[in-house]
This record gives structure tokens, C-alpha cells and sequence, in this order.
């Protein structure tokens, strides 16, 4: 219940993070969709797009810099890369042979 | 979809459902009329964002979804008594096997600690609600939504039969063409989102909202299993969105993630399931550690034995818990390296939990043990879940896994774990919590008679299945021959589990007697206790606490008694308390995902579209509410005050 005492006029920040967040799912979509280019490659440029929405939307809706608990932020950030590469490796070690 | 199949039909077992279900339909819109309750019940209970309230509606929801599972059970147990029983065939054995795993993890198990965590957690740190009372509310609707659209399954459509694991190609449309398994995705879909937010929610409010002077090394044990247990849920559960989300796209777009063909990877579901499947056991079995650790170290009279450790020991476990899911198929064939690294992870948790073991036993140790309904359940625990946990260990090892997997050892290995760990827990915090909730004790004498029959009962029915398990009875199988020799352990474990049910009908009972006779606590501490919530009366104003307490100690209450400093309120400094209103949205909210959820289970997309858009217009108009809450005077927080001071 805490108040926020600096409210902007318009959530700028906002509203640019969404339309970029879009324009990479479009791109994202169009890659794989009509871009005719190789598997491997179209799966590499979707993983790139990916990585770059999901600090694109870290940094502008998930207010990565405001916090004043910069320690809390730390650890919770390292434990989710910890999970994601937990999730993603593994997945790739135990399902290797079915490849 | 043809009409003619919307309503399950061809079962008196069936008929009689939907008889049942009208009837309750129609007496509770009877009695609500009658009373006149209908503007108590929305303007107390469904736009309410008190997270006592809230706390309350989970376990109500969750002792509901114990008869339906417990009801599953027993059904199945009738059905296995003997050999070539003809009680239900084959595709109605599916059906109940599926939807009683499902209901007792998702609808019983989680919404049952859910429920105690809303209640206690804010009065054990001092704060006045949760971070976000009215995502609370969100939250619990929403969970509550996903449960009614799962349940209805049995009646319209027919139930899910794919087991609660649902593991594809089984679950696929080509093998499973029903509305059944869409009922499974789309409702655990909804209850999935409620409880990611309830794990947001709690974080913050953890990490937020404590009482000044406690910091996190003085939280109560509980507090600190909740903690954790949010971040598993944040990190466990959009693993499950996900491959929840692949499953529906799967069966209603024809989309090939878990397909046999075209690409797709069958068993990648089975790999998606359990990396959030293995965390979600102990999103469920923490919290019972923490209920434990209280019950234990307020009726033993001792502080917690090695309160350090068990705090290591949680995070460990919840570190760990990410780094085992493929001991749920060892057999799948991943090779001996895989099965290795995944066999000793494995075996490293049974450290951390043999830590705690060993912390409760030392706390009972030279304790003034009170033998309290609680506590026997708490007392049980621990034989009942080691029990559990070295069968675990067992089963633990790759190589003699291909031996006891899907057998009844199994069978009976998870339920030691669940039953003795979560299901006991959730009774001990139920009679340790009650007169915070009501105001009034549960029967001690009547929940004795409850703890001897389910424990016995429990014992009855599952210590022979690891039996039967090693003489080959295969998981789901829904019938076997009389050659076989297992019908002499098959009628123990009917008995058994008669036994429990029995014992569930005295807690109802229980439950009614005491809202009748029960003792009334005056007090608002009827248990000598330890920690914060019981500084509050009994049952809780809805503000809590008139001040907020200072913190100094761990056991922060017993710390008050012991100095009688902050025990008295100083009417002097009562100040204005700042609270959120209620809001009637959270509830219309859910309604419009079940119609949403309704209509994709159906491939209604109209309606699932129509209810869709109200989802998003209520997001909308809560974006745009400007409501900042209200505030209770001091005049009134001194009269409600006084006259809780006046019945002690």
C-alpha cells in the first residue's frame, strides 16, 4: 500500500517497451514464417530475438534499475539465469536421445 | 461436439451425480434466499479482499476437493478389493484415476496450504494484509474458477482419462478425442495463473512488509517455508503455463509439439511436466515442514532445535528440487549418464531433510510435550514421512527404479510423502489455526478420534501396497486376476482406506460440533504460542494488529510475555488505519474465464472470445481505478479493541 509520490505524466517508458516488444514478435514471426532461410539459421535468429525481448522487458516494465534492495535484485537475477539454463541444458541433455 | 454427447450419460453412478449436484444447486439458492444471506455473501465473502476471508474460502474449497478426491479413492479401492471386480470398467477407472490425482495436488493439496498461509503469514510478520489484497482475491477466484471447470468435467463433456500426468501421445487429440483432456489443460491453465500470483504476492509481502526489528533471521519457521516456496512457485509454475499452453495448442490448433509425427516430441512433454512437477512436490511438502517446526516448538515448549539449519535446509532442498525431474522416468531411456547425475541429486535431498528430522527431534527433546490433536498429527509425521522418504531413496536408485517404477511401490511411496508430509500438516495447522479463523476451538476429543482413525487407516491401506508393488501390481491397472495372490493385501488396503474416510466424516462433524458447543477462545492464545499471530484476538480484527508490534527476538510473542513489554496497547497511539477496499471485480473477472475456459474446453471460440473481452475490460477498468482504500478511525479501532479486551 505504499504510495509512489514521482508519477510521470505519461508512461512513456511504457509504451515504447510495448512497441518494441511487437516489432520482435512480428520479426520473430515473419523469420520463421516467409523469410525462406535455413532451419538452423531461423532458429538461431529466434533465440536471439528472444534473449533481446526479454531484457528489452526487464529493463523497461520490470524496473530493473529502481529498486533500493539492489542485493535481493542481484540473487533473484542470478537464481533466474541459474533456472533458465538449468531448464534449457538439461532439456537438451535428457531429451538428446530421442534426437 | 454433438449435443447429444454434452451430458455424460450411460452410468448410474453418473445420474446419480447430477441428482446430487441439482439438489445442493438448489438448496444452497434456497437457504441464501430464506436467510436472506445473498447481500452477506456478496458483500462478505465475494468481493472481500481480507486475506483472512480469503484464507478461509481456500479451505473450505480445499476440505470440498478432499471429499471429491477422497470420493475418487474410495471408488477405486471398492473397485480393486477383489479380483475381476465389475464396479467400474475400464474407461470410468481412467476417469477417477486421473481426476483424484489431479484434484488432491492442484485443488486440494496447494488451495489447502494456500488457504493457512493467507491466514497466518501476515499475522506472523505483523502487517495489516498481503502486498496486493485485491491480486489476493484475483488469486483465489481464479483458482476457485479453474477447480468448478475441472470438477463440472464429469458431468458435461467426461472427465480427463490420461492420468494426472496427462503424458502425451496418450493425451493427444488422435488418442484421446474427448472434451476430457480439455477440461485438463484449460482449467489447470486458470488455477495455474492463480497461484503464480499468489507466489508473487506472498514474495513481496515477505520480503516487504515484516514488522520493524524482524529481519529475515527472525522470521517464524513457516514465514521462511512460504518464502521459499514462492520463489519455487515463481520459477516452477511458467514452466507449467507453457507446456500447459503447447498441450492446448496441441489439441485445439493441431499444432505437433508433443506429437508422434511431423516432428514432434512426445516425450518432451513428459521432460516439461516434471521440471515443474518435481519443484511443485515441494511447493506442497515445505510448507508442512514449516507447520511442523511451529506445532512442534510451541507444544514441546522449546524454542526451534537449530533454527539455522532448517533454514539451510529449506533453501537447499528448494535449490535442489530443480535438479531431479527425471527420476520420474529413469525408464524413458535417457541413458546411464542422465539416469546417474539425476539418481544422486536425488539422493542429496534426502541430506537436508534428515537435517530437519533430526531438528524436530531435537527440539522434542527435554520439551513439556502437550499431546494436542496438533501436535499427535505432528508426532506422526515424523515415522509416517521417514518411511515415505527412504522408499524414496530406494526408488531413488536408477537401476532398481526399472524394477518399482509405476508399481504400487511407488503408488505407495508418494503417498507416505504426501499424506503423512502435506495432508497431516494441513490437519495439524487446521486445529493449530482454527480459533484464529472462528474463534473457537476444534474438539480435542472428537479430532483425536480423527488423527487415530485416518493415521491407522492410512497405515492400513498403503504400507501393503508397497507389497503388492514388489509382487508386480502395476500402477492403473483397473482390475486382475484371482491367480495372482494380491487379493488378501488388496482387502487390507480397502479397509484401510475405509478407515480414512471414516475418519474424515468425524472431522466434518468435528468441524460442525465445535461451530456449535466449541470452546470459545477468549483469549486470542489458547496454545501458550510463540509467534506473532497469536498477539492478535481471537478471531482476528480485521485490521490485525491496532499497532504494529516491535520485533526483538525470534519467537517474537513468547519474547513479549516473557518481558511483558508490548503487550498492553497504548491508546495513545493508535493512529488512522489505512485500508484497501473490497472489490466485487476479482470475482467477475474469474466468472469470465470460466466462460472463456468453458468455451475453449468445447471449441466454442465465439463464447471464449465474448468472455475474453470481458477479461481484458476488467483488467481495463482496474487500471483506471483510482480507489486509494479507506481508513478506520481510532475511535473505532478503540471500541473494537476494548471490547476484545473485555471478553478476555
Amino acid at each position: 500500500m505504499a504510495t509512489n509520490d514521482h508519477h510521470e505524466t505519461f508512461p512513456w517508458k511504457h509504451v515504447i517497451g510495448f512497441v518494441l516488444s511487437l516489432v520482435l514478435t512480428f520479426a520473430a514471426l515473419w523469420v520463421v514464417l516467409s523469410s525462406g532461410l535455413a532451419t538452423k539459421l531461423i532458429i538461431g535468429i529466434i533465440v536471439i530475438l528472444a534473449m533481446l525481448q526479454a531484457s528489452l522487458q526487464l529493463f523497461m516494465f520490470m524496473h530493473m534499475t529502481e529498486s533500493d534492495s539492489g542485493k535481493i535484485q542481484t540473487i533473484n537475477m542470478a537464481y533466474a539465469f541459474f533456472i533458465a539454463i538449468v531448464i534449457v541444458i538439461g532439456s537438451i541433455w535428457v531429451m538428446w536421445f530421442v534426437v | 461436439m454433438k449435443w447429444s454427447e454434452f451430458f455424460v450419460t450411460g452410468e448410474p453412478l453418473i445420474y446419480a451425480a447430477d441428482v446430487s449436484i441439482v439438489l445442493t444447486a438448489i438448496g444452497i439458492v434456497f437457504v441464501l434466499t430464506y436467510f436472506k444471506k445473498w447481500k452477506w455473501l456478496w458483500n462478505e465473502w465475494l468481493t472481500t479482499v481480507d486475506h483472512k476471508k480469503i484464507g478461509v474460502m481456500y479451505i473450505i474449497s480445499a476440505v470440498l476437493m478432499l471429499f471429491r478426491g477422497g470420493v475418487d479413492a474410495l471408488l477405486m479401492r471398492a473397485q480393486l478389493t477383489v479380483p475381476n471386480m465389475k464396479f467400474l470398467d475400464s474407461q470410468h477407472y481412467n476417469e477417477i484415476f486421473t481426476t483424484h490425482g489431479t484434484i488432491m495436488i492442484i485443488f486440494m493439496a496447494m488451495p489447502f496450504i494456500i488457504g493457512l498461509m493467507n491466514i497466518v503469514v501476515p499475522l506472523q510478520i505483523g502487517a495489516r494484509d498481503v502486498a496486493y489484497p485485491y491480486l489476493n482475491a484475483l488469486s483465489f477466484w481464479l483458482f476457485f474458477v479453474g477447480a468448478m471447470l475441472f470438477n463440472i468435467a464429469f458431468v458435461i463433456g467426461g472427465s480427463p482419462d490420461a492420468g494426472w500426468t496427462s503424458y502425451f501421445p496418450l493425451a493427444s487429440k488422435e488418442f484421446s478425442p474427448g472434451v476430457g483432456n480439455n477440461y485438463y489443460a484449460v482449467a489447470l491453465q486458470i488455477s495455474g495463473i492463480g497461484t503464480l500470483m499468489t507466489g508473487i504476492n506472498f514474495l513481496v509481502t515477505i520480503l516487504k512488509m515484516r514488522a520493524p526489528g524482524m529481519t529475515l533471521m527472525r522470521m517464524p519457521m513457516f514465514t521462511w517455508t512460504i518464502l521459499i516456496t514462492c520463489v519455487i512457485i515463481i520459477f516452477a509454475f511458467p514452466v507449467f503455463t507453457v507446456a500447459l499452453a503447447l498441450m492446448t495448442f496441441d489439441r485445439l490448433f493441431d499444432t505437433q509439439f508433443f506429437t508422434m509425427a511431423n516432428g514432434g516430441m512426445s516425450m518432451l512433454w513428459a521432460n516439461l511436466f516434471w521440471i515443474w512437477g518435481h519443484p511443485e512436490v515441494y511447493i506442497v511438502v515445505l510448507p508442512a515442514f514449516g507447520i511442523f517446526s511451529e506445532v512442534v516448538s510451541t507444544f514441546a515448549r522449546k524454542r526451534l532445535f537449530g533454527y539455522k539449519a532448517m533454514v539451510f535446509s529449506i533453501v537447499g532442498i528448494a535449490f535442489l528440487s530443480f535438479l531431479v525431474w527425471v527420476h520420474h522416468f529413469f525408464t524413458m531411456g535417457a541413458g546411464a549418464a542422465v539416469n546417474s547425475f539425476f539418481s544422486i541429486t536425488t539422493m542429496a535431498i534426502a541430506i537436508p531433510t534428515g537435517v530437519k528430522i533430526f531438528n524436530w527431534l531435537f527440539t522434542l527433546r527435554k520439551g513439556k510435550i502437550r499431546f494436542t490433536t496438533a501436535m499427535l498429527w505432528s508426532l506422526a509425521f515424523i515415522p509416517n514421512f521417514v518411511i515415505g522418504g527412504v522408499t524414496g531413496v530406494m526408488l531413488a536408485m536408477a537401476a532398481a527404479d526399472y524394477q518399482y517404477h509405476n508399481s504400487y511401490f511407488l503408488i505407495a511411496h508418494f503417498h507416505y510423502v504426501l499424506i503423512a508430509g502435506t495432508v497431516f500438516a494441513c490437519f495439524a495447522g487446521l486445529h493449530y489455526w482454527y480459533p484464529k479463523m472462528f474463534g473457537h476451538i476444534l474438539n480435542e476429543r472428537l479430532g483425536k478420534w480423527t488423527f487415530w482413525l485416518f493415521m491407522i487407516g492410512f497405515n492400513i491401506c498403503f504400507f501393503p501396497m508397497y507389497f503388492l508393488g514388489l509382487m508386480g501390481m502395476t500402477r492403473r491397472m483397473y482390475t486382475y486376476s484371482a491367480g495372482l495372490g494380491w487379493t488378501p493385501l488388496n482387502v487390507v488396503a480397502t479397509v484401510g482406506a475405509a478407515l480414512m474416510g471414516i475418519g474424515f466424516i468425524v472431522l466434518c462433524y468435528n468441524i460442525y460440533y465445535s461451530a456449535r458447543y466449541g470452546e470459545r477462545d477468549m483469549t486470542g492464545d489458547p496454545w501458550d504460542g510463540r509467534t506473532l499471530e497469536w498477539a492478535t484476538s481471537s478471531p482476528v480484527a480485521h485490521y490485525n494488529f491496532a499497532i504494529i508490534p516491535e520485533v526483538t527476538d525470534l519467537d517474537a510473542y513468547w519474547v513479549m510475555k516473557k518481558t511483558g513489554k508490548g503487550l498492553e496497547i497504548d491508546e495513545e497511539k493508535l493512529k488512522p488505519i489505512h485500508m484497501p477496499s473490497n472489490s466485487g471485480r476479482p470475482f467477475l473477472i474469474s466468472i469470465a474465464f470460466f466462460f472463456a475456459g468453458f468455451g475453449l474446453v468445447f471449441e466454442w471460440y465465439t463464447m471464449a472470445i465474448i468472455a475474453t473481452i470481458f477479461i481484458i475490460l476488467g483488467l481495463i477498468l482496474r487500471s483506471f481505478d483510482d480507489d486509494d482504500g479507506y481508513y478506520i478511525s481510532v475511535d473505532e479501532i478503540k471500541r473494537t479493541e476494548r471490547l476484545a479486551r473485555k471478553g478476555a
